[in-house]
């Protein structure tokens, strides 16, 4: 036996181990990522810890910066539209419509837009928050360990990304959305081909909530994890389903409805511990939400044109640009000068995937931005992951960090 | 409704508010630096105003910024000649959960001196808003807690958003002296040797 312990202990036994020196029990300092198979993109948290108790954390963002303001200062207003696609490449086409939104401001059109413009917009819009919300839910189930229901959601997500690649071309990269409306008309019976899909979605969306909904191990570690006030959650800027799920009843299309969103009808679902387990909830709900929404704007879809007569405004479309010298005249001149936008500044925001999504633009009557800021929510919510975490166990930071849905490309920028 | 604020505001410090401006339904205020810690702490307690929602700081660079003058003729403006006029507008873009009213604070800052109050004790989402923007144009915000860079590592030189900061200009941390770009200059070598990719 006395073997066995100096086997274990070194050349100490137990008794004199508590004598002499208890366990270490001074903080330690833990390095977290930045590449991290736990964690969503790629951020490094330095972690103070009591034990395996959370004491300190300072997240450190940045590894995915790829300057996108400084670039889109030398880029013309239509040519930053593909690196919008690149902030949140989970729900490219909100970036999109804040995008073109923001510039329609400055230029003064907002209200002449197509109707069926504006509802092809909140069309795709939706389909991105769907596939947004359906990859927060389905990677974060995973990260616990529950394999099912990401490879269900990933497989719904992608049934919605070969619509929207039928629509615009491009699987992740839409870059759908013109300033003055949107490139392309929806395709022929392509709204049956979404409905049909979403029907089979529902069915899944069904199958996720009785697999987790009650199951003891997800709820364990979603439920009181990550908990915030109602008051620090405003004081925090936090937005979307996250603020939802505080409590705070903030959603954009509703506060500051912009587009045709005062047309439809839909519900904004509101949590009221603001844990995990109720951000969660709150994304379903959501998405339940976005299909209701996607079925009033297909009865709704008016005929028309989808993007505005307006030549200095709005680019040709392809056919024209290889086919007649005037649009391709044109085309040279959107890509090469820009839209000329007059002087001025403005601040648009649209609601996101992941919360309030702005775009605040300076003009100064070239063909180029002067300024492009980009208001990302996922670098607000991530500011909070810090105190979100204090107290929590290590084991929490993966659920925590899940439910936040950092997108690197929008977090960094 | 918004015009409402803009008069309270002015009413209250008609001192501090150097102008207020209302395009495309965005309302500006430019108020005094000393006085912003102040104004912005009576937006956020006083019952009529109470903007507990914080929304964005970012900085704009006016180096090159062309604007219409008395003629309408688009110029550029030069903020070296005009004295009241700093290099940098510092904006804090606030919201009203209650009121759904909003409004931006800046603050004109010169370059000399890019200081300017953080407003962090306030807002707690400020604190990484005002440290990117320390670390993108350099504007220094007294009384931050911790005001570091954010996106970029420490031995960065330089203020990337700032006007003049070159776009082509590279900064790699590990040294590579492959690199046609000079990493340590502010110019920038145009002869490239062959088609070399950098």
């Amino acid at each position: 036996m006395s073997e066995l312990k100096q086997l274990v202990l070194g050349r100490k036994d137990v008794q004199d181990l508590d004598q002499e020196q208890a366990l270490p029990n001074e903080l330690m300092t833990v390095n977290m990522g930045p590449s991290h198979p736990a964690m969503h993109g790629t951020v490094r948290i330095v972690l103070t810890v009591d034990g395996e108790r959370i004491v300190a954390s300072d997240v450190h963002p940045g590894y995915l910066h790829r300057c996108f303001e400084k670039e889109s200062e030398s880029a013309t207003y239509t040519q930053i539209f593909p690196y919008t696609d690149r902030l949140n490449y989970v729900s490219p086409m909100n970036n999109n419509v804040g995008y073109a939104m923001a510039v329609e401001k400055l230029l003064g059109i907002t209200k002449e837009i197509p109707r069926r413009a504006e509802y092809v917009r909140v069309i795709v819009s939706e389909v991105s928050r769907i596939t947004d919300h359906l990859t927060c839910v389905g990677a974060s189930a995973m990260e616990l360990g529950a394999f099912t229901p990401f490879l269900y959601f990933l497989k719904c997500r992608e049934w919605l990304y070969i619509l929207l690649e039928e629509v615009s071309g491009a699987r992740l990269t839409h870059s759908y959305v013109r300033v003055g409306g949107v490139s392309k008309d929806l395709p022929e019976g392509w709204l049956d081909r979404l409905f049909a899909r979403l029907d089979e979605i529902k069915v899944v969306i069904v199958e996720v909530e009785d697999m987790l909904n009650n199951n003891k191990i997800f709820r364990d570690r979603m439920a009181d994890i990550g908990k915030f006030s109602k008051e620090d959650a405003i004081a925090y800027g936090l937005t979307g389903p996250i603020a939802r799920a505080c409590g705070v009843d903030y959603d954009v299309r509703k506060d500051y409805p912009y587009s045709i969103y005062p047309e439809v009808e839909f519900d904004v679902p509101l949590g009221t511990t603001g844990d995990c387990f109720d951000r969660y909830l709150v994304r379903i709900e959501e998405i339940k939400q976005s299909i209701r929404i996607l079925h009033q704007c297909a009865k709704q879809l008016p005929d028309g044109p989808v993007i505005i007569d307006d030549p200095r405004v709005a680019l040709p479309d392809k056919r024209g640009t290889y086919n007649t010298i005037e649009s391709m005249i044109r085309h040279f001149k959107h890509i090469v000068d820009g839209i000329k936008v007059p002087c001025g500044e403005g601040y648009t925001f649209v609601e996101g995937g992941n919360g309030e999504l702005g775009f605040f633009i300076v003009a100064d009557a070239t063909g180029r931005p002067y300024k492009c800021y980009c208001r990302s929510p996922s670098f607000v919510h991530l500011a909070s992951a810090g105190k979100t975490m204090h107290g929590h166990l290590i084991a929490d930071i993966v659920p925590i960090f899940g439910m936040i849905n950092m997108i690197g490309g929008e977090c960094d920028k | 409704m918004a015009q409402k604020i803009l008069d309270a505001l002015t009413k209250k410090f008609a001192a501090a508010i150097e102008q207020t401006t209302s395009d495309h339904g965005d309302e500006v205020a430019y108020v005094a630096r000393e006085q912003l810690h102040e104004i912005a702490t009576w937006l956020k307690t006083d019952p009529e105003m109470a903007f507990d929602s914080p929304v964005f700081v970012t900085a704009i660079d006016l180096l090159d910024l062309r604007r219409p003058d008395e003629h309408g003729r688009v110029v550029e403006i030069d903020v070296g000649v005009h004295p009241n006029l700093g290099r940098f507008e510092v904006c804090f873009q606030l919201r009203s959960q209650t009121h759904k009213h909003r409004i931006r604070l800046k603050v004109r800052v010169t370059e000399a001196d890019p200081r300017c109050a953080s407003l962090a004790s306030l807002w707690p989402a400020f604190d990484w808003q005002e440290r990117e923007t320390f670390d993108m144009y350099g504007i220094r915000f007294d009384g931050h807690p911790d005001l570091r860079r954010i996106y970029l590592y420490e031995e960065f030189v330089g203020y990337p958003l700032r006007r003049d900061y070159p776009k082509e200009k590279r900064q790699p941390l590990v040294r590579r002296d492959d690199l046609l770009i000079a990493p340590d200059s502010l110019t920038i070598k145009t002869e490239r040797e062959g088609d070399r990719d950098v």
